[in-house]
């Protein structure tokens, strides 16, 4: 059933009676010709892009919880692909590239909203990292801008723009195709596409173990069950180690709790996404109103989506040294997720030391933006059992060659 | 309007003596000090406060207190403009300024109320299903617009927020009788206690009205030395035990000062606002009452249909008349006695309407009309409410109409369990009574009084000071039996009615849209609350969340304890920004470090800047000089005659003890143990992962003492990086690291006459270029004054790091002065700094290195296999990546253009982008000794490509450059030991 | 906000430390194969549940030394000295 205005006046004139589950609700298969462990973005992408690309449609997505429940309900929505190193660059702009056309294509309402991203500089020495980075995305096709102090004033007005700021503006760098998207529909939308090609979505359903015959991957125990499949992708950020120590193997992954939150909604103030690297904090405005935040990681070892205080005091203080006339603004709500990190924070795309058994993680912070190349990558290594030219780079041999590609400084957090 | 004030001995909280006059949306009006501003609205007979979120409808009070869902007002202007306050909260205070939200022009003629026309396009999750074509930016700017609902103040905010630290053995949060009661029997056990009121007022839910058992206990508690606050919510319960709170300041003449500061600054220094506290309680006792539960009927979102007991609180403490004639729309036995006292203060109960049968309702007899199995199927009025229909379900289902201008909703209740929730406490579902209560109790903290489900005060009471008794002797207390809610339904709703049943006002979600979501599988209980954002408004769902998971149940054949509450977490109510930042604002946000001199700096017209976290000068601009021009002064100066720089902020650290040298082979990439005493080497240091991390000179004092000087950036870094080492891996051995970076200044002097200027000051001829060779430490003294001299140079002219007692850098920068003009000699900063490193090809770490640049990269990998010791980072270097041909490797870069330098940032590469990238420029500058540009970059195969023309594009520009041997001055290295002194 | 036990001063508040990682992990020699290398850069457990991890009182003692943690509630189980082996009784 297609959405589109016009179902709405339909539904309108009938009480809304007439509209089909997002998804459908399955009776569950005791075996799959491929089965995604993990129903956040990019499970649910990866099985979207196996029934689409692949035509490999008799998938089953099994989440422990809700879909769309762990880091994929609990970012700050940024999408953007200003990347410094060129592996990166191609990875990341191919998937907003993907997210430019995905409302059309999921026939979902992601809300892309390419409002335009611009990172701050508060040094002269700043500004000189910008020119690098803007000039190293060029390099690599992808439009950038440096910009003025004055020109940062006119995106950001909110801003504190005093030349005796704690934290001066002295100019930044734009990407204007990069901006936010909601980060929800983005989960609904492609378990929606999927369930419609005929992938089962199965919730409350935990991986608790691995079948393994013969070395080979065979299917997977569950809180529901064993279902069986001879090609399995994890898709569980946070959650990876503990599925790779149950498959008898280890990641170069550590979880880690990142806060955001957002304020009470108030009339638009700020149209753009303001992120200082210098601070590690990143601002945007949703379509409700509410200022919504983040910064950095709580640093020590956590899988309670809670989050420190202490570290909550310092995101907003990060937060209102750029934006003082938010102080009088209220916090309305505030979560963390469990974030995948890795030492280059770039993801891992590819086999797993058990043969059939593959794995998508370690995107760490910036998993949101990467949703659909993650998925579309991760469908593609389980349908052909070669990587994606786009996820050669990111393996985990790199850890052994040590080809890292460190993006540290481009994921804008200060690990 | 008229006013709906009723006389004394209603209103007990008021004092009638005292007026206070306010505005609310431009119009003045009078309340009395003791009104908060909804009761002093209501009292003034307004009922239309603000409008909606979504379809804009009209909104007015629908409690008494932080869980209001609708009574949302701009407070102030200015710099002290506080948008979506809640009337509810604020105490009235002279000169207060209010205006609604969400609403233009006008709160009554609203031309967002179009909306509301449109409702039926517009159930939950509708902007999913459409605005997709052409794209989301052709809608996106006026939902934006129409989104939102107060204003922010636009300027920095004056006032002031604080941070106090409290530690008890048992902490009790709730000020009513059950936390009262708990608080003092613990503290007669001894504990040392402390009691949060989120109010003004002690007593909770029976603060309302005078209570002789609360004042009783108020006295007790004092006596028994609870440590009581008041206004003081906590708003959350984080790890180990830590409680935090947020305590509003009273109304007072400063505080008053600030609500009118709408002039020049805000009114001046602003004031202390609000203090959060952050409590470590061994013990938690939560008392946090419980609210009120709304009924379902259609159109139970107009100004004018209220909780019954908000009523309540209204005509006993503020002495207000919600309306003249109620209908009580009832679940709860709760609305017969909210009936009688509203009866006693002149209203007339036209009718309760109770949705139970006769058998659930534990009232008989009273003095008003009651229908039972009842409900309300229309409501009559759009601002306010005019009258309603009731049918009764049992009888012939012939509806009624009354006349009305108040229906209150007695749903029943739900226990306020978000602290025992965020403390990791489970729920279990009580049938009879329709509530989530606690299921035992969570770690570190036991819920007593309503908010662990009794109601029965005499059984509250005795509860809570068993508990209290307990964990003040630290025995595992009771749990609580929950009683006296009476029976009340789960789903309030009549069948068969149609109409808009709201369940979160906020954001306009209905019954219908609980029903949609059910539809469309969003059945969990997190995905009903996001596609229908359902609890996600201000009031965080204080009013909504039970009714629309009961209603999920209705809708998907599941009882509410297996749809399940959405997680609680912090904050219990919204919280104010700057309370959560503190005092970390302004100059005390990661406060910048300044120098020892900073003064004498500032005296001689320094250009102060941020580098790193320091506060240092960048240049020191004559008159009518900008920055790049007092640089280029300043470097020539410095090769010409001589410069004095503040090196202070250079990382210093000792290493000392028997096995110095052995860890220092350990720690860096160079050899320091075959260091002499008093020779210095220039040393490299990497992490783990064979990346530069960290660079300086390291000089050895004696056998057993180093002296190491890194960046200023890297020093904690560095410091740190040995201490574990030390600690953690190589245990046995006997090495001392002591950080002195703030103990010891550093002056640095450079240049040819370098020599001759510490020389005319005193420097003993020990000193001296003839006698101190260069790269080697001198200790000795300048009129008693300690120093640590060290003969380095990062410019290439002869150059002396004088390192002595922080608290001195300005007297011998003064001795300096004093002698300068002799000598031509200038201060410089650290833009003439760059400038000569750069002509010298001496790297910068984190300018020309980054966090992929190894040794061998920047030429400092040769000779290794000479050295034994398994150096960090060493083991990285042969890994297959370290051994790349294609690695980016350190150049000296000559620019194409005579007199334009490179710029910083740029990309070298064979053809215009899109192409591969082979390097890039890292440091560039114009060379005032050369007057031609100079610059570094990283190349791949750098080393091999000496001479080589190559292209260099910046933002859409090609330049032409050259690699070239470094460095660009004095490639022999004459200028290092200065000009001969004379006679 | 966690209070940590500190081995020198007793309990303090979380933000005075810093936390160093997995606890236990031995140094390779330098003729490690690169898989040795890279497991001991990289590879870790990263428990759901008690974790052996090393902290550092930064802003008071300078200490480092080791805790047994939970990931998943935040409940400190035990604190032991740097060089002391893990513990052997712990509860899962």
């Amino acid at each position: 059933m297609k959405y589109s205005a016009w179902s709405l006046l339909r539904g309108a004139l009938s009480g809304h009676r007439h509209w089909d589950p997002a998804w459908a609700d399955v009776t569950r298969r005791s075996s799959y010709d491929v089965i995604i462990i993990g129903g956040g973005g990019h499970g649910l992408a990866a099985a979207y892009y196996l029934a689409k690309n692949h035509g490999v449609t008799n998938v089953a997505v099994l989440e422990r919880g809700w879909i769309g429940g762990g880091n994929t309900g609990r970012n700050t929505t940024i999408v953007r692909s200003n990347y410094l190193f060129p592996e990166s660059a191609r990875l990341y702009d191919f998937s907003l590239k993907l997210y430019e056309g995905l409302s059309r294509e999921l026939n979902f309402n992601i809300m892309l909203s390419q409002r335009a991203l611009v990172m701050l500089a508060h040094s002269r020495h700043d500004l000189d990292s910008m020119s690098r980075w803007a000039n190293a995305m060029r390099m690599n096709g992808i439009a950038a801008e440096l910009v003025t102090a004055a020109e940062v004033g006119a995106m950001a007005p909110a801003l504190d723009l005093s030349p005796n700021a704690r934290l001066p503006v002295l100019g930044g760098f734009v990407q204007r195709r990069a901006g936010t998207a909601r980060h929800d529909a983005v989960a609904w939308g492609y378990a929606r596409a999927a369930s419609a090609l005929g992938v089962h979505i199965i919730q409350n359903c935990e991986v608790r173990g691995f079948i393994v015959e013969s070395g080979k991957v065979a299917g997977v125990d569950t809180s529901l069950g064993p279902i069986r499949a001879d090609r399995v992708g994890i898709a569980a950020a946070g959650h990876s180690s503990v599925l790779a120590k149950l498959a008898g193997f280890r990641l170069p992954v550590t979880s880690y709790a990142l806060q955001a939150m957002v304020s009470e909604p108030i009339k638009p103030i700020l149209d753009t996404v303001v992120l200082s690297p210098g601070t590690g904090a990143y601002v945007s405005q949703s379509d409700k109103g509410e200022i919504v935040m983040g910064a950095m990681l709580d640093l020590f070892p956590s899988y309670a989506q809670r989050g420190s205080f202490a570290v909550k005091q310092a995101i907003i203080a990060s937060v209102l040294a750029l934006f003082p006339s938010f102080s009088r603004l209220q916090l309305l709500r505030q979560w963390a997720g469990i974030v995948d990190v890795v030492h280059d924070s770039s993801p891992i795309i590819g086999p797993t030391p058990v043969p059939g058994l593959y794995i998508n993680c370690g995107w760490g912070t910036g998993g949101f933006k990467a949703i659909p190349v993650g998925g579309w990558t991760l469908a593609h290594v389980l349908a052909t059992g070669k990587s994606h030219a786009l996820a050669e780079p990111f393996q985990l041999q790199r850890f052994i060659d040590g080809r890292l590609i460190d993006e540290a400084a481009a994921s804008g957090i200060a690990h | 309007m008229t006013s709906s004030r009723l006389p004394a001995p209603f209103g007990f909280r008021l004092d009638r003596g005292r007026t206070v006059s306010f505005e609310f949306n431009n119009r003045r009006m009078t309340g009395y000090a003791g009104d908060t501003l909804a009761s002093a609205l209501l009292a003034n007979g307004v009922q239309l406060v603000g409008r909606s979120f979504k379809l804009h409808r009209p909104r007015g009070f629908y409690s008494c207190g932080v869980e209001d869902p609708s009574g949302l007002v701009d407070v102030g202007t200015g710099a002290t403009r506080t948008p979506n306050q809640r009337a509810t909260m604020i105490e009235l205070a002279e000169g207060l300024r209010a205006a609604s939200v969400n609403c233009w022009p006008t709160v009554e003629f609203d031309l967002g109320s179009v909306t509301g026309m449109l409702s039926a396009l517009l159930p939950a999750g509708f902007y999913y299903k459409t605005f997709k074509w052409p794209n989301w930016h052709l809608f996106e700017p006026m939902i934006r617009r129409m989104a939102g609902l107060g204003r922010a103040a636009g300027v920095a905010d004056p006032d002031r927020y604080e941070e106090v630290a409290a530690v008890a053995d048992v902490l009790v949060v709730g000020g009513g009788i059950a936390g009262l009661s708990a608080a003092v029997s613990a503290a007669q056990s001894g504990a040392h206690t402390l009691l949060l009121a989120g109010g003004a007022f002690l007593g909770g839910a029976l603060s309302w009205r005078t209570d002789a058992d609360i004042d009783a206990l108020v006295a007790a508690a004092r006596l028994a030395g609870v440590r009581i606050l008041t206004r003081t919510m906590a708003f959350g319960v984080y790890d180990h035990g830590l409680v935090c709170a947020r305590e509003s300041l009273p109304p007072g003449s400063t505080r008053t000062a600030a609500l009118q500061g709408d002039g020049a600054n805000g009114g001046g220094r602003g004031v202390l606002r609000e203090r959060l506290w952050k409590i470590r309680a061994r013990h938690i006792v939560a008392a946090a009452g419980a609210f009120e539960r709304p009924m379902l009927f259609p159109d139970n979102d107009r100004p004018g249909v209220m909780l019954a007991g908000a009523a309540d609180k209204y005509a006993q403490a503020f002495g207000v008349a919600c309306g003249r004639h109620v209908v009580i729309a009832a679940n709860s036995d709760s609305a017969y006695g909210v009936a009688e006292s509203l009866r006693g203060a002149g209203m007339n109960i036209v009718a309760l309407v109770d949705r139970r049968a006769r058998a659930d309702i534990g009232v008989d007899g009273t003095s008003f009309r009651t229908l039972d199995r009842a409900g309300i199927t229309k409501v009559d009025g759009s601002a306010s409410v005019r009258g309603c229909t009731v049918v009764s379900v049992g009888a012939a289902g012939r509806p009624e109409t009354f006349y009305c201008d108040a229906i209150l909703s007695a749903g029943g209740y739900a226990p306020a369990v978000h602290l025992h929730s965020q403390a990791g406490g489970k729920l279990r579902w009580l049938e009879d009574a329709a509530m989530f209560v606690p299921d035992g109790h969570a770690p570190g903290l036991v819920s007593v009084g309503a908010c662990a489900g009794i109601f029965d005060r005499e059984a509250a009471a005795e509860h809570a000071a068993q508990v209290g008794r307990a964990l003040a002797n630290e025995l595992v207390p009771p749990v609580a039996t929950p009683q006296g809610a009476g029976r009340s339904l789960a789903s309030t709703r009549l069948p068969g009615v149609t109409g808009k049943q709201f369940v979160d006002l906020q954001n306009d979600v209905a019954v219908d849209d609980v029903g949609l979501a059910a539809r469309e599988n969003y059945r969990s209980v997190e995905h009903l609350k996001r596609y229908t954002t359902t609890g996600m408004g201000t009031d965080q769902g204080k009013t909504s969340n039970v009714n629309a998971l009961v209603l999920m149940g209705d809708f998907t054949g599941r009882q509410p304890a297996e749809v399940g509450t959405t997680k609680f977490r912090p904050p219990f109510a919204p919280v104010t920004l700057g309370l959560m930042a503190g005092r970390r604002v302004g100059a005390l946000y990661r406060p910048l470090k300044s120098l020892p001199a900073e003064r004498w700096h500032q005296a001689h017209g320094a250009l102060f800047e941020q580098f790193g976290s320091w506060y240092r000068p960048a240049a020191y601009p004559l008159k009518g000089e900008t920055l790049a021009v007092a640089a280029q002064r300043e470097a020539r100066a410095v090769r010409a005659s001589v410069g004095v720089l503040d090196g202070s902020p250079l990382g210093k650290l000792e290493v000392f003890g028997p096995d110095a040298a052995e860890f220092l082979d350990l720690m860096y990439v160079g050899t320091m143990s075959t260091l002499r005493i008093g020779q210095a080497r220039y040393g490299v240091l990497l992490n783990e992962n064979g990346i530069v991390v960290d660079d300086g000179i390291v000089a050895r004092m004696s056998e057993a003492q180093y002296w190491i000087n890194t960046t200023s950036a890297g020093v904690e870094r560095t410091t740190a990086a040995f201490e574990e080492w030390l600690q953690c891996e190589y245990t046995n051995l006997r090495v001392v690291v002591t950080p002195v970076t703030s103990r010891w200044g550093n002056v640095t002097v450079a240049g040819p006459k370098a020599w001759h200027w510490l020389s005319a000051i005193g420097f003993e001829a020990a000193f001296g270029p003839v006698s101190m060779k260069h790269m080697t430490l001198r200790t000795g003294a300048l009129e008693g004054v300690p120093l640590r001299v060290l003969r380095a140079s990062f410019s290439g002219e002869l150059g002396y790091e004088v390192n002595l007692p922080a608290d001195h850098v300005h007297w011998l920068l003064e001795r300096l002065w004093a002698r300068a003009p002799e000598f031509a000699a200038v201060p410089y900063g650290i833009e003439a700094l760059e400038i000569l490193r750069t002509e010298k090809g001496y790297i910068h770490i984190g300018t020309d290195t980054d966090g992929t640049t190894l040794p061998g990269d920047i030429g400092f990998a040769r000779a290794l296999d000479k050295k034994k010791a398994n150096f960090v980072g060493r083991r990285s270097l042969l890994r297959p990546a370290a051994c790349d041909p294609e690695r980016l490797q350190l150049v000296a870069l000559a620019s194409g253009s005579a007199t334009t330098p490179l710029p910083v940032g740029a990309q070298i590469a064979a053809g215009s982008p899109p192409a591969r990238s082979q390097g890039y420029v890292t440091s560039s500058y114009m060379s005032p000794s050369l007057g031609t540009p100079v610059a570094l970059g990283l190349l791949a195969r750098g080393a091999e490509r000496l001479g080589e023309r190559v292209r260099v594009h910046h933002l859409g520009t090609t330049l032409e450059a050259v690699v070239v041997k470094a460095p660009f001055i004095d490639p022999a290295g004459e200028h290092l030991d200065g000009e001969r002194l004379d006679g | 906000m966690m209070r940590i036990p500190c081995i020198c001063c007793g309990p303090r508040d979380e933000n005075e430390f810093v936390c160093g990682g997995t606890s236990h992990i031995q140094r390779p020699a330098l003729d490690a194969d690169d898989e040795a290398w890279g497991g001991y850069l990289f590879f870790r457990d990263n428990p759901k549940g008690v974790h052996l991890e090393r902290w550092r009182h930064v802003q008071g003692c300078g200490r480092w030394f080791n805790l047994a943690r939970s990931t998943v509630t935040h409940e400190v189980l035990t604190v032991y000295a740097m060089t002391e082996p893990p513990p052997t009784e712990l509860p899962p």
